[in-house]
């Protein structure tokens, strides 16, 4: 058993050097496939991480008048901490306001000239909110109107909630990503499908040529098992040398791209993102490089098989 | 030890290929069969193979039904036949040596033996120089002395050649046959088809002729009568 399964082994290897010009041609194909499996890795990469940061953009933020009392603000905050939707609130003071909104006209003296006229601070407190999900905003605001302490009896401490100014763009956003989720997905699966059917037809017309030659083992007396065998294991060759091919191609590609795209997509760096998941596409890659080898190794054989 | 009991094939197009063919072939005969092309020569060797099933009738060989064999049992049977063709068949990606090492290790034989008995076969069929060739390296005559090495390798029981000598010129011709005739003098049952009269007249063994598929004559000391 053992010999059988050296001797497969040294001439699956021995069959994947001989054919010099049909194994170069598989491996091509098999690491072009492999590649856009890859880029599939590194397009949902992207979209994720571009996802994220538009939606840590969108927040709703409560202001309060001027004259709320501060723990009837932090009592606000702490109810919507306690909603599961809710991941972050955070408090801004009526100072913090003022400063805020003096840095941001710095540039506009009239402005600033006009607030130093007034003898007191005109902006509230507010309290900005993050939801887990955008679409989740709609039901925070709405548990928040709805809410007694806001309004109690020496009147409402709420002046505006800047969510049904924001909410077609909200809206907009939450579909928009949901669509790019969507759409990615399907390009992905196309793309793969494709780039697969391609490579089972190199491996298939690879094995074409040595038809002769499976009749001829069969004649001899050689087993299914042991004629496939060595196809196999060429297959799987194929398919580890073509992923070591994407896997060292990744390496310049990613780098370039990753510093031209950077800034754009706010931060995010492939060649980080490639270096730093390196097991992880490693993996893919490989495991798709050996899979793809051998199943299509194994059917193409078994055409040949059949008496 | 070979029998064909009244086996008839009908092609799938509905010509026939062999009709009610009754043939034995005791052991260590050496068998010439003739006829021309479309006489059904090579549909009688596809049947003694397994290749392709009758229609009717049955074919035993040592009183096995070959035909009744499981598929898994099939390449056990077939190591009991060495095949020799017109065109060779070689792996044309495997060395002479290789060619013959393949018969040995697909059959599951130790490595020893094999480094052993190939060089032997080899010598045999004298292409001792040649081993490390590539079929496309090699003569017609070459590879089919490759072809020869390959057959006998396993020790069958019978050596079947289909046309052995069909591409070959007549000194290969000559060397061919005369390995065939020593394999048959070492008490190997021998069983060729093939068109040439020099060849069989030369032999004065036993010669089936075959016409339509139909066994014809059937002479132990025959000539080749057409």
């Amino acid at each position: 058993m053992w010999m059988m399964i050296k001797r497969i082994f040294t001439s699956g290897a021995k069959n994947f050097v001989r054919s010099g010009a049909v194994t170069f041609a598989t491996v091509l194909v098999m690491s072009v496939t492999l590649m856009i499996i890859g880029s599939l890795i590194f397009l949902s990469a992207i979209l994720g991480s571009t996802l994220t940061t538009l939606q840590d953009k969108v927040d709703v933020n409560v202001y309060f008048v001027t004259d709320a009392q501060e723990r009837d603000i932090v009592g606000i905050q702490r109810k919507l901490e306690g909603l599961p939707e809710v991941a972050s609130v955070t408090y801004s003071s009526r100072e913090q306001r003022l400063e805020e909104f003096r840095a941001r006209h710095e540039d506009d003296e009239l402005t600033l000239q006009a607030l130093d006229e007034l003898a007191d601070n005109p902006l509230g407190a507010s309290l900005a909110i993050k939801a887990q999900n955008p679409s989740q905003y709609e039901g925070i605001v709405e548990f928040l109107s709805k809410d007694p302490t806001i309004s109690p009896a020496e009147g409402p401490i709420i002046d505006s909630i800047n969510y049904y100014q924001n909410k077609t763009v909200i809206e907009r956003l939450t579909s928009a990503i949901n669509a790019t989720e969507r759409a990615g997905l399907v390009i992905v699966i196309l793309f793969a499908i494709a780039s697969t059917v391609i490579a089972l037809a190199t491996i298939r017309l690879a094995i074409y040529t040595s038809r002769d030659e499976i009749a001829v083992m069969r004649l001899v007396g050689a087993s299914n098992g042991y004629i496939r065998g060595p196809f196999i294991v060429a297959g799987v060759l194929s398919g580890l040398i073509a992923a070591l091919i994407a896997l060292a191609i990744f390496y310049p590609a990613t780098w370039y791209a990753g510093k031209a795209l950077s800034v754009w997509l706010g931060g995010f760096n492939l060649f980080t993102y490639y270096l730093s998941n390196f097991g992880l596409v490693f993996s893919i890659i490989m495991g798709s490089g050996v899979l793809l080898g051998a199943l299509a190794s194994w059917l193409a054989v078994r055409r040949y098989l059949r008496v | 030890m070979i029998y064909f009991d009244k086996v008839t094939k009908i092609h799938h197009d509905g010509t026939p290929g062999l009709e009610d063919v009754t043939i034995s072939i005791a052991p260590k005969e050496f068998v010439s069969v003739v006829g021309h092309s479309g006489a059904g020569k090579t549909t009688l060797l596809k049947m003694l193979l397994a290749e392709d099933r009758p229609t009717d009738g049955t074919v035993y060989f040592e009183s096995t039904d070959v035909h009744a064999l499981p598929k898994s049992q099939l390449h056990h049977y077939r190591r009991k036949i060495g095949m020799v063709f017109q065109d060779f068949r070689l792996i044309p990606n495997k060395t002479a040596y290789e060619n013959i090492a393949f018969a040995m290790e697909a059959a599951g034989r130790p490595q020893d033996e094999i480094e052993l008995d190939v060089p032997h076969i080899l010598d045999l069929v004298d292409l001792g120089t040649k081993a490390h060739h590539f079929p496309s390296q090699l003569s017609g005559g070459e590879q089919q002395r490759v072809a020869i090495g390959r057959a006998i390798i396993n020790q069958p029981d019978v050596i079947v050649a289909d046309e052995p000598t069909g591409n070959l010129d007549p000194v290969n011709t000559y060397e061919i046959m005369d390995i065939l005739k020593k394999i048959n003098e070492l008490g190997t049952t021998v069983l060729i088809t093939t068109h040439n009269k020099g060849v069989v007249d030369s032999m004065g063994r036993r010669v089936i002729t075959m016409d339509r598929g139909r066994v014809v004559r059937d002479d132990q000391q025959g000539q080749y009568v057409l």
